[in-house]
């Protein structure tokens, strides 16, 4: 069964993602509007530093976030001569962490599910004299509702999911930093098979169960826009 | 006898003596990739204008440029006492008080068809709303419809909600931009209707992009005729589609448009007299008042010339003319505008008749129409 260390990482797990998707849905959807949108010749330039997690080894992503919020790092320097405790190690570094790591899985869905709006909906909405804001809200957000179901569950799996980036920024400080990934890694070196067995298959129902939802939900939602 | 095509209409908007001096003038300068669009007009605001031309002239750019959905820097816009676009000023397109349709109805797919009809209304102010919704729903018929999603609704139908939504904004400008043209025939021959209804029951402004004279002669009233990116004239109907200088007159459908007001019946072969300056044309009788003004079509290629009038013939449709201006229409034939007391009629007849028959401007000649269009 769970001990409670176990519990313990699995609620700063969730917590962990929980806020991460927040943050990526706060600044991943101007960015993908602006992606989808921009005309800007070196936009590629931006695609491709925002899909690098998806190729880059989490360990070097958790290096060089390492450094960079570390005590002698940039970041976490400019902290520190705030009077603010260093990012590194802590909760908040995680989030940091997990927001750089999780970036595409949040910004691509999106940025495809405003492609593929197109321009018409929003000419016709700004012909019944919606704002640009009020055009974005009312129009974009309901058309691109699968994008957007699909940003926030691959976000938030993919954040339950990471150990690499939290094992370099993160350690593993039971009650603060230390998520399930690392509790199940812990669990097997010390060969406490059973624990390892039940955090690995929580881990797995829910990760599944979470896409089952996606999938069947967005099915439904094409075969209706596909209709008109 | 010709057949006589035969549609249900009534004429010219009745002018109202406020804004009979309204116009639309605009002057637009746009650059997209390789096509250049450098147009400027002036029309009445009031009926319905036709924007017609071949594809790819530019015609939907122009109405985009009116929308305000396309935008550079050099272009005017004045539609009525309204300024819309001069220099650094530009209104964005959701503070004009438009309607507009679009080639495809475009319907929100996440609204049914009452949410997207109330979705433009709620958004303009209650002392601007002077189409009720209902109103809009009954014009275009689409009571049965409004509980419906957009997807399971025919292309007709669908495009009788757009319009319907257009309306419902209460537009003092509509644009329409080819509504039929995605629709099949029997689609549009449910639309047509709705559309022809409209300047009657309104009082809107309306301009319809369309590249099917068909169309136009149907429901236009003025025209502005556009190649390449430019305006090549514009005018009223009447007038544009018998300009020789014109391509209009030397298309296969190249015709008159005349408006005359029913002046007789003759119930014992069930014929009606339509009178205009130039005479009166009798056809098939309709149910239509004694003195309601209609407008008809007749065909260049329908009319024939003779030098006498002839006594000995099945045609009943005879009017003393004048040659104004011949032209070659392809290398066998010729077209002949003639004036019907001052009413231009267009004729189109080989080269060979026209030399046997010595026509020259001034020459005066009776013109036989086998077939007259009453539209409506």
């Amino acid at each position: 069964m769970l001990n409670e260390s176990d519990l313990l990482a699995l609620g700063i797990t969730l917590k962990l993602a929980f806020i991460t998707t927040l943050i990526l849905l706060i600044i991943g959807t101007p960015l993908a509007w602006w992606l989808s949108r921009s005309q800007w010749r070196y936009r590629f330039l931006l695609e491709a530093i925002i899909a690098l997690p998806l190729v880059l080894p989490p360990t070097v992503l958790g290096f060089y976030l390492l450094l960079m919020l570390g005590q002698n790092g940039p970041l976490g320097g400019l902290l520190q001569s705030l009077g603010a405790s260093p990012l590194a190690f802590s909760f908040s570094g995680l989030v940091i962490g997990s927001v750089v790591y999780s970036l595409p899985f949040v910004v691509q869905p999106l940025q495809d599910a405003f492609s593929a709006i197109g321009h018409r909906p929003l000419e016709v909405a700004a012909t019944l004299r919606a704002s640009p804001l009020d055009r974005f809200f009312t129009v974009v957000v309901p058309l691109a509702r699968p994008g957007f179901l699909t940003g926030a569950v691959l976000g938030f799996a993919h954040t339950v999911g990471e150990f690499g980036v939290v094992l370099m920024i993160g350690g593993n400080i039971p009650g603060e930093t230390q998520v399930v990934s690392i509790a199940i890694y812990d669990h097997v070196e010390s060969l406490e098979y059973s624990n390892a067995h039940w955090l690995s298959g929580g881990l797995l129902l829910m990760s599944f169960l979470m896409l089952l939802a996606v999938y069947g939900f967005n099915r439904r939602f094409r075969l209706v826009r596909h209709a008109s | 006898m010709g057949s006589i095509a035969v549609f249900v209409w009534s004429d010219m908007p009745a002018r109202t003596h406020s804004d009979s001096q309204a116009s639309i003038q605009a002057r637009f300068l746009l650059q997209r990739g390789e096509f250049v669009l450098d147009a400027a007009f002036s029309v009445p605001a009031q009926g319905v204008c036709a924007l017609f031309g071949p594809s790819g002239c530019g015609k939907t750019t122009l109405l985009r440029a009116i929308a305000g959905l396309e935008f550079d820097h050099d272009g005017m816009l004045q539609v009525g006492d309204m300024n819309w676009q001069q220099g650094a000023h530009f209104v964005a397109p959701h503070q004009r008080p438009i309607g507009y349709v679009f080639q495809e109805a475009s319907l929100f797919a996440h609204l049914n068809v009452l949410r997207n009809l109330e979705y433009g209304l709620k958004r303009i102010k209650p002392a601007d709303r002077k189409i009720s919704l209902e109103q809009a729903v009954h014009l275009l018929g689409i009571q049965d419809l409004l509980q419906r999603k957009p997807h399971s609704l025919s292309g007709g139908e669908r495009q009788r909600v757009a319009i319907a939504r257009a309306l419902a904004v209460s537009p003092r400008l509509l644009l329409m931009d080819e509504p039929l043209a995605a629709l099949d025939q029997r689609r549009k021959l449910e639309v047509m209707p709705y559309l022809k209804a409209l300047h009657k029951e309104l009082d809107i402004p309306l301009i319809y992009v369309s590249h099917a004279l068909e169309e136009v002669a149907q429901l236009a009233h003025h025209l502005i005729l556009m190649e390449a990116g430019k305006v090549v004239a514009s005018g009223e109907i009447q007038q544009l589609f018998t300009r020789l200088d014109l391509p209009l007159a030397h298309e296969l459908e190249a015709s008159a448009i005349i408006s005359a007001d029913v002046s007789g019946f003759d119930p014992e072969f069930q014929l009606m007299q339509l009178a205009f300056a130039g005479g009166v044309i009798t056809l098939a009788a309709q149910p239509l008042q004694l003195g309601e003004m209609v407008r008809v079509r007749l065909m260049a290629r329908d009319v024939s010339l003779t030098l006498e009038h002839q006594s000995a013939t099945s045609i009943l449709n005879i009017f003393p003319v004048t040659v104004d201006e011949i032209l070659s229409t392809g290398s066998a034939q010729v077209t002949v505008k003639l004036r019907a007391a001052g009413v231009p009629i267009l004729s189109r007849i080989t080269r060979k008749s026209a030399q046997e028959l010595k026509l020259e401007p001034g020459k005066k000649v009776f013109a036989q129409v086998k077939s007259v269009a009453l539209l409506s």
